[in-house]
């Protein structure tokens, strides 16, 4: 069913909270010593732990608390000095020990927030928790859809899930705020954050009240977004079908509902056969942990300028634009290759002009990331000083890239080996020049009669004729020069 | 010369000087095995793997049925698990196996350990060597009997809340639960997974050192295992108490205490004291509500320990007779209904009740808070005292079948024992006695954390100047 | 408190275990007995108590995070009930 927008909408206030499960990137999983890998063969990445095999034990992984307490500290939050694991129990094929290893009432971090725009104004997101657990297995239908294959390769898979407070009152709040977060985690480097892949993950809770009313509404649960953008369309649609029903004198039923992308709309989970009792207790495999202060600040002493930080000081620092730092800060490749480039060339816009327009582009077209290119930051500010130079124009220029990326060689050594070096030797210029303004009269006539701008039409013959390699200014100078008769 | 009815430290004697070898001694105990298995039944299989005797200590042991061993069925003595070979061994295991111990085969057990009588197995009851009409104790019953049956010649079990020693009592051998994460834990299918050790049962005490030896040590693989240096426990058995404090706690005397239990246990204080020590009375005052503790803590963490068991990945998958929900779920409750037994589903419903939403804190937090009061008193006397001493269990074997249809009853028999458990504590059962029905009488002795060695030093000055060790069943 | 027919058949499906009826009499009152016994518990004043979940204190056991070899794929479904296209094979799992 399809829900329109209404001009009732305004009437209504969302209240929103997310859910991410982040897969961490540590080289083991997180209870055994299995390679924490994707896209092997299934069950190949399978020990008596995490195949839940009668007898096993899991011991934790110390990276992945490490790199749960970087998360914790780069969302701003307070890391627990004690911390301990319990167990959530349910039934699912594909948790083979019945329970799932989480953490309940003593989570790795707690009480943090990460700022987002909102309008013009900066707003606070705040982070109720971020805990370790471990991920379960994947089932798939068979091809003949009579029964399920459970790959139990993913098991244990260090995750990571980061809780909002329901802070957020929009679709674009919630979009904005999964891109600082995702940025922030690719930051930290504990995760390649790639949806596609599964290793992040983002469920979402959201109710609506009236606007001015303290109490919230009932919630509903969203789950199986595969991309930001559709975490925003079903928001979007949740809330207009809470909208729906509300104003038809309904109640909301509190729920989980699918996003189906195809159908773009929301379905109810089939129900489940009882109410979830998942009668955590603390796992007595697994010891408590503190964590002192050492311990903390060795994280944080590793912690990366994060993006936001970045954004502000590249501003500043650089006197760039917002389009291009934004850029360079989405990415935190490219912020490293552009603070590289501006040490060697201390032209930071002419810099940044470059890596946000053609070598973005190039990264686009290749579809690879900065440091997949056969790229030095000193290869490219040679490149961009023999544009500035004039030794080639802006246009050769983006053609030398793209050569130098295809053959990994320097500018200079491309530019000579294939003559693109622009032509200003007057002479030569002149040459050119005759040949114009003999093929064209009318138009020499009309600058004579006081028409200068149409001397960029000769400009642009000579360019063709030359293939391109002529300086332009030099042309343009030399054809006024001409027929001025000076 | 029979090899099957001695200890493991004489017959290493044996092989020393030539008298024998361990081949001989791994076909004699065959051999015994065969004459009395279908009187005791104290063995649920047979090792699939040759025996190895080239390794230094090669003696015939016994398996508890839940301890995982490469390539070798195991099955806790339950339906649900028939069928799963363990594709990996333990770490006690492969310690054993290191040692050049001569695998015999598996024992019987209560199903996943759930019981003090060895009558949940799906394999049926083992009997007491002592009299046939009788249990051998729970739930390493089938490690208690084939030791006590000379079908072994020592055993390894595992002990929640007194499984190694109650047997051990009652079958009138050696057993000790070594304190918590002395023993690694990995490869051990858990009943409750803060309580559980496995131990050694054994014909004396020298051989209960002996064996320590060899299970005794850490293990990375399990979280909870401590690493400590380990003694050379041998070093322990020195014949002398003198000047050492034994706590004798007024609620050894409870209500239900056998008089000739109770006998036994004066007769071996009189017996300390003669040897030099101080018997000192003391008081633990809530170990009376030590097994309903017990029984909330040890279900509630059985309930989750055993959700694994679901027909997904090994061992049973039973067919829905009609489809109830949906074909997953029918699967897995077919599956466990049908895979576990009356008292395995008992404590896995009661544990999960104890876990369940609005029953957390009056149930399983509780029964963790008192755990601590109990640990506590252990705590406080063990200030002043080297060692507590109590009977093992409240009476002596009990008929097959007297117990079972009341499983309260049942639960009682280990109030002596599972104190040592909740406290984490190392404990020990020792012969201390007989019945005039000819039922061994155990007494129990709990020693401070990683004070193993004053366990085996007053048990063995205790069996150097007794003889009820020296006796056997006659089969 | 003690323990309901609703209860037992509450926790039995938690549990995942089918009671039939016949069976679930008989259970809710050996259940019941356990639980009445356990009530004593009740009686303790428990207020300034730390609950004891390990009682031998051990903390911060980590392992380092160096990859050990897994098990291979035969040797990971050589336990298995059913097998098929190198994953476990399980009846149909419904969303």
């Amino acid at each position: 069913m399809a829900y329109q927008k209404t001009e009732i909408m305004s009437q209504f206030e969302p209240v929103i909270g997310l859910e991410v499960h982040l897969q961490l990137n540590t080289k083991t999983k997180i209870f055994c010593s299995c390679a924490n890998q994707y896209g092997c063969a299934p069950n190949t990445n399978v020990c008596p732990v995490c195949l839940g095999l009668p007898g096993s034990l899991p011991v934790l992984n110390r990276q992945a608390l490490l790199y749960a307490i970087k998360v914790g500290l780069a969302l701003n939050a307070e890391i627990n000095s004690f911390i301990k694991f319990d167990r959530k129990n349910y039934y699912y094929p594909d948790l083979p020990k019945g329970y799932q290893i989480s953490q309940f009432d003593f989570p790795v971090a707690k009480d943090g927030f990460l700022k987002i725009k909102s309008g013009n104004q900066e707003k606070r997101i705040g982070i109720k928790r971020a805990h370790l657990e471990e991920d379960a297995g994947k089932s798939m239908h068979d091809n003949t859809g009579s029964c399920s294959l459970v790959d139990f390769n993913r098991t244990g898979t260090p995750l990571i899930e980061i809780v909002t407070e329901p802070d957020l009152r929009s679709p674009q709040e919630a979009y904005d705020y999964l891109n600082i977060l995702k940025l922030t985690l690719q930051y930290l480097g504990v995760s390649d954050c790639d949806m596609e892949k599964g290793s992040l993950r983002c469920d979402a809770n959201i109710s609506i009240r009236p606007v001015g009313q303290a109490a919230l509404g009932t919630k509903t649960e969203l789950k199986n977004m595969n991309s930001f953008r559709a975490v925003k369309a079903a928001l979007e649609y949740e809330i207009r079908r809470h909208e729906q029903v509300i104003l038809a004198g309904g109640k909301i039923v509190q729920e989980t509902m699918l996003w189906d992308d195809t159908q773009a709309q929301t379905q109810t989970m089939r129900s489940k056969e009882e109410a979830h009792d998942y009668r955590y207790f603390p796992d007595p495999d697994l010891v408590p942990f503190t964590v002192d202060y050492k311990t903390i600040d060795s994280v944080r002493a590793e912690l990366p300028e994060l993006p936001q930080a970045k954004l502000v000081r590249f501003l500043s620092q650089y006197e760039l634009s917002e389009y291009d730092a934004n850029i360079l800060v989405a990415d935190s490749g490219m912020a490293d290759f552009f603070e590289a480039a501006v040490k060697e060339y201390p032209q930071a816009k002419k810099v940044a002009n470059w890596l946000a327009g053609p070598v973005s582009m190039e990264l686009k077209n290749r579809k690879i990331p900065i440091h997949g290119l056969k790229l030095t930051p000193k290869a490219l500010v040679e490149l961009i000083a023999k544009v500035e130079d004039g030794v080639v124009s802006n246009l050769v220029g983006k053609e030398v890239l793209g050569l130098m990326l295809d053959q990994g060689k320097g500018a200079e050594e491309i530019i000579q080996a294939k003559g693109m070096a622009q032509v200003s030797d007057d002479s030569a210029l002149f040459a050119i020049i005759d040949e114009v303004i003999a093929q064209n009269a009318a138009v020499v006539d009309q600058i004579k009669s006081g028409k200068p701008n149409a001397a960029g039409f000769l400009v642009g013959q000579a360019m063709k004729k030359s293939g391109g390699r002529a300086n332009p200014k030099k042309l343009n100078e030399l054809i006024t020069r001409k027929i001025a008769g000076v | 010369m029979s090899l099957y009815p001695l200890t493991a430290h004489a017959l290493l004697d044996a092989f020393k000087s030539g008298k024998a070898s361990a081949k001989e001694a791994y076909e004699d105990v065959l051999g015994r095995i065969k004459a009395v298995e279908p009187k005791v039944k104290a063995y649920v299989r047979q090792a699939k793997t040759s025996p190895d005797f080239s390794g230094g200590l090669p003696i015939p042991i016994a398996l508890k049925d839940n301890l995982c061993t490469k390539q070798e069925e195991i099955t806790c003595a339950s339906r649900i698990l028939k069928g799963f070979i363990s594709p990996y061994d333990g770490g006690v295991i492969e310690r054993v196996k290191k040692s050049g111990g001569v695998i015999v085969g598996f024992a019987n057990q209560d199903e996943f350990a759930f019981g003090s009588s060895c009558e949940t197995s799906c394999y049926g009851p083992t009997f007491n060597p002592w009299d046939l009409q009788c249990v051998p104790g729970g739930s390493s019953g089938g490690s208690a009997a084939a030791v006590a049956a000379d079908e072994a010649v020592w055993a390894l079990g595992s002990d929640t809340g007194g499984s190694i020693r109650q047997p051990a009592s009652f079958c009138g051998i050696v057993g000790m639960k070594p304190t918590y994460g002395r023993v690694s834990r990995y490869g051990l299918i858990a009943f409750a997974s803060s309580l559980d050790q496995i131990g050694p049962l054994t014909k004396d005490v020298r051989d209960c050192a002996l064996l320590m030896n060899i299970i005794a040590g850490y293990d990375e693989r399990d979280s909870t295992s401590v690493n400590e240096p380990v003694p050379d426990y041998t070093k322990a058995l020195v014949n002398d108490v003198r000047g050492l404090k034994i706590g004798i706690p007024k609620e050894a005397f409870a209500e239900g205490l056998d008089p000739e239990v109770r006998a036994s246990l004066e007769a071996a204080l009189a017996l300390l004291k003669k040897l030099g020590a101080a018997v000192k009375e003391v008081t633990l005052p809530h170990t009376p509500y030590a097994v309903a503790t017990y029984y909330i803590v040890a279900t509630a963490e059985a309930s989750s320990n055993l959700a694994r068991f679901d027909g997904v990945r090994y061992g049973l998958r039973a067919q829905p007779v009609k489809a109830r929900k949906n074909a997953l779920v029918d699967m897995y409750e077919e599956t466990r209904s049908r895979g576990f037994g009356p008292e395995a589903k008992r404590r896995i419903m009661l544990g999960t009740y104890a876990l369940s939403s609005g029953y957390y804190d009056a149930y399983y937090l509780r029964g963790q808070k008192v755990r601590t009061l109990i640990k506590n008193d252990l705590d406080e006397v063990f200030k002043d005292c080297d060692a507590i001493i109590t009977p093992t269990s409240p009476t002596v074997a009990f008929k097959i079948g007297e117990k079972t249809s009341d499983p309260l009853s049942m639960y009682l028999s280990d109030i002596y024992t599972i104190p040592a458990n909740l406290a984490g504590i190392p404990a020990i059962s020792i012969p201390g006695g007989f019945s005039k029905s000819g039922l061994p009488i155990g007494l129990q002795l709990m020693g401070k954390a990683f004070d193993e060695e004053m366990l085996l030093r007053i048990s063995y000055t205790y069996e150097q100047n007794t003889e009820w060790h020296t006796r056997k069943p006659k089969l | 408190m003690s323990i309901s027919k609703k209860d037992v058949k509450y926790v039995a499906a938690l549990a995942r275990i089918d009671l039939p009826e016949e069976d679930l009499e008989g259970f809710t009152q050996t259940l019941g007995k356990i639980v009445h016994y356990v009530e004593q518990l009740q009686k303790l004043n428990l207020d300034n108590v730390k609950p004891t979940s390990h009682a031998v204190p051990v903390g911060n056991v980590f392992r380092s995070d160096a990859v050990k070899p897994s098990l291979t794929n035969s040797q990971s479904l050589a336990i298995a009930v059913e097998a098929k296209d190198g994953c476990f094979k399980v009846p149909l799992v419904i969303e």
